[in-house]
């Protein structure tokens, strides 16, 4: 045993190495990756351990596995359950023998998402037992209890920490890591795995049957829990009741959920010994619905009747308002303060050098009418540079410019995309694109990695989750072998000849795909690539401001003047775009 | 009733609010305190406005409400301006006087506050003003710049000196250890020169 100061994801990770998990399965999404960002360099165990190229393939990979005995691991972010919610779905109905835990986290505020769904909602979907925890040490804890707990019910466990505990710190007490070694092994059983209609009503109605004992074993797992106080009781779940704990006065009753389903008989009881309930839970009334089911004449307050909020993520200050706008008594008071007015924002930018700003540039010049939708990656920053109309989800780059065009809309339309995104779910909106006649230009801002979550290698990298050497693969092959007949391939860096390959596809008719390939700046800042460092001649500057507009964070205005500063990663894009030739790389560097 | 001892520390994506995170955290751990923390991680850190929460002997959730923080740490001058409202009435804030303009000052024309104007928004309350990137070059990188603002602070955080040195000394990357060691120690004298004059103003 020792005591770490560790992230949540960290500590979560560690949580899956003491509980002898054999393989994970995972794509990278914020507030998740780090888990397999960790176990994919440690060496204190062996396993397997993959970055899939989605998060149905993920858990597919994940759900095979502990068919075979052995324990697995899938993680993603809440979006990427969307992905997963075939597979899921079913895999309920088929159960597992190894232990299989989801990971799903969410993110409140959508701090790093399209949106801010709540995976409660999919493990009651499913039928599945879900786990929400509270602090660091909890999510440790509870993950590593959730193999178990899945071996025993014979079900996939969701586990659904949220942004506030993956990137939350804490002192945390580790346990050892596990040295058992699980060898997978298949055995046949089509009425468990043949999920054909004769099978599946079966294995439906054996589902519908687990859940009473489920419900009863988490309460003697400690995760539901309550203490009865006074004639007034709060219900909190995961991380608000952390927060709801921060504030509670000793004369309120108190329940903690972390665990779903909530045995309605237990929560039951505990309402009903009370004149008011308020529930304090983020995103969706999960908790709260069930609470309404069985209060009888118990006043209930919560999202329903507007005390508390659907959306946004809680915080301690946050919960002391839901208390006072239902009458509860705090024991913290926190003072109103706002923010200081008229400070410049500071968004997050794309790094200096980014070969995504050059291409955002040269589209924009050549396609002023362009329509262009956009992705999910680093390069949706270039929302900030006019060059993104839309982005909805992982992949719908291409297939939204194939809907704007089909519905008669007679202006250009640009896509971009990453390698990671179109490996993830572009490639079938391409494949329609060209099946159905679009007319579209689709870029592929292809850097090699999947930068935006952590710089995690994907196919086009040419190394696996761990490291091992693997054949990049040909995104001109893939797009060619969708029927696209054009593919230009180009260095983004070379302003002119990118500039020209757009002049080219826009004369020309069908799909087209330009691929702009060139290395994130800060993997090969990481591999020691250095390019050197550019600067303005003072003298030759015309103070135009051309460059400034630009948007790359290394070129800033000294008095009338442009200059450049440390950030410069060397691209040289710039000097194609100041008209007075001002800029030169430095001598010497 | 408020217990323990809650630090802000704020500044842009890429300065090393992280690795000033963990240092408190592990300097807690050193003696043996409870410590929550919260942190920005993914895309907001491309040089986007960065904060990470730290509450020594914390015991509920990691999120410091505004008008509560102890301490605020900043590693440049407009972000302490930005997060200077988490400040309890009779904290400290020791801030960066450096100050990196955003892009969207250049790009989309939108007006940033003149330095003396920033700094009188900030007299009223306890802050110091440190030359980091100046005694970070001094102690031999500019990128010790968040250690000489951590050595700054390091009076007025509850936790020992020698605690807060050997976080430091295990936290950063081996090859550094002397220059972030010196230039914590260098921030440190800077603080309680700070220090002494901003008590007796
Ligand atoms: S991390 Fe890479 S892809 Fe993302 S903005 Fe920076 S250079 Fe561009
Ligand atoms: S060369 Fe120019 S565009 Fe490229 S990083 Fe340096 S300043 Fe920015």
């Amino acid at each position: 045993m020792q005591t770490r100061y560790l992230l949540g994801n960290e500590a979560i990770a560690h949580g899956c190495l003491e509980s002898s998990f054999d393989v994970a399965c995972g794509y990278p999404g914020t507030p998740s990756s780090e888990v397999i960002d960790v176990l994919r360099v440690q060496r204190e165990r062996t396993y397997y351990v993959e970055w899939s190229v989605n998060e149905k393939v993920a858990l597919e990979c994940a759900l095979a596995a502990a068919w075979c005995g052995v324990r697995a691991l899938c993680t993603m972010k809440h979006v990427g359950l969307n992905v997963a919610a075939d597979p899921l779905m079913t895999s309920a109905y088929t159960g597992v023998t190894g232990g299989l835990v989801i990971l799903s986290a969410d993110d409140p505020y959508a701090h790093s998402s399209q949106n801010e769904q709540d995976s409660r909602c999919y493990a009651h979907f499913a039928r599945i037992p879900c786990l929400d925890p509270s602090s660091v040490q909890e999510a440790h804890d509870m993950v590593k209890d959730a193999f178990g707990l899945s071996e025993e019910f014979k079900l996939p466990v969701l586990f659904r920490p949220t942004t506030r505990i993956c990137h939350s710190k804490g002192d945390v007490i580790l346990g050892d890591i596990s040295t058992t070694i699980r060898k997978g092994e298949f055995v046949r059983d089509p009425r468990q795995y043949v999920v054909i209609p004769a099978h599946t009503r079966v294995l439906h109605k054996k589902l519908n049957e687990k859940q009473p004992a489920i419900k009863k074993r988490l309460i003697e797992l400690g995760y539901n829990t309550c203490m009865v106080r006074g004639e007034k009781a709060v219900i909190a779940s995961g991380i608000a009741a952390a927060y709801v704990q921060e504030i509670l006065p000793a004369n309120v009753s108190f329940m903690k959920i972390g665990a779903y389903p909530i045995d309605e008989e237990w929560l039951k009881e505990f309402v009903r010994m009370h004149r008011e309930v308020l529930v304090v839970e983020e995103l969706a009334p999960v908790v709260e619905e069930v609470v309404r089911q069985v209060a009888g004449s118990v006043t209930v307050y919560g999202k329903t009747d507007g005390h508390s909020p659907y959306e946004g993520e809680l915080s301690a200050a946050a919960t002391a308002r839901i208390f006072n706008s239902c009458g509860f008594e705090t024991a913290v008071k926190f003072p109103e303060q706002s923010p200081a007015a008229e400070v410049p924002p500071r968004p997050p930018i794309l790094c200096a050098g980014c070969m995504h700003r050059p291409v955002f540039y040269a589209m924009k010049k050549v396609f002023r009418d362009g329509i262009f939708p956009s992705d999910i990656g680093c390069y949706t920053l270039g929302l900030q540079l006019g060059a993104v109309d839309t982005t909805i989800c992982m992949g719908a780059s291409v297939t939204v410019a194939s809907g704007i065009m089909h519905s008669g809309e007679e202006r250009d339309i640009v896509a971009t995309i990453g390698d990671s995104t179109f490996l993830h779910t572009g490639i079938q909106g391409l494949l329609n694109a060209v099946y159905n006649g679009a007319k579209l230009t689709l870029v592929i801002l292809d850097n090699r990695i999947t930068a935006m979550t952590g710089h995690q290698p994907n196919p086009t990298t040419g190394l696996t989750a761990v490291g091992v050497p693997t054949p990049p693969v040909s995104l001109e092959a893939i797009c060619r072998a969708c029927g696209v007949s054009l593919v230009e391939t180009v260095d983004p860096y070379d302003l002119v000849g990118l500039t020209a390959a757009f002049r080219d596809v826009k004369e020309r008719p069908g799909v087209k795909v330009i691929i702009a390939r060139q290395t994130c700046v800060i993997t090969a800042r990481r591999a020691g690539l250095k390019r050197g460092h550019y600067q303005v001649d003072q003298d030759a500057c015309t103070s135009c401001g051309l460059c400034i507009k630009f948007g790359c964070p290394a070129i800033e205005r000294v008095g009338e003047k442009a200059h450049i500063n440390d950030l410069c990663s060397g691209c040289g894009v710039c000097t194609h775009i100041c008209p007075a030739a001002a800029i030169h790389r430095e001598a010497g560097r | 009733m408020k217990t323990g001892y809650d630090i802000l520390i704020v500044g842009i994506g890429g300065q090393g609010t992280i690795l000033a995170s963990n240092i408190l955290g592990e300097a807690c751990l050193i003696e043996g305190r409870p410590v929550k923390g919260a942190e920005t991680h993914g895309m907001a850190q491309r040089g986007g406005s960065v904060e990470s929460h730290i509450r020594i002997d914390g015991r509920f959730g990691p999120l410091i409400a505004p008008g509560t923080a102890d301490l605020i740490i900043s590693f440049d001058l407009l972000e302490a301006l930005r997060y200077a409202h988490y400040l309890k009435a009779g904290g400290e804030i020791f801030t960066n006087c450096a100050m990196v303009i955003p892009t969207s000052v250049y790009t989309q024309g939108v007006q940033l506050p003149e330095e003396a104007e920033i700094r009188k928004r900030l007299d009223h309350q306890n802050t110091c003003y440190i030359e980091a990137d100046r005694l970070a070059q001094e102690a031999g990188s500019i990128l010790s710049r968040n250690v000489v603002m951590m050595g700054a602070a390091s009076g007025s955080i509850p936790l020992g000196n020698e605690s807060l040195r050997a976080a430091v000394a295990k936290l950063v990357p081996p090859k550094t250890v002397d220059v972030n060691l010196k230039a914590y120690d260098i921030g440190r004298d800077a603080g309680r020169e700070c220090g002494k004059s901003h008590r007796s103003a």
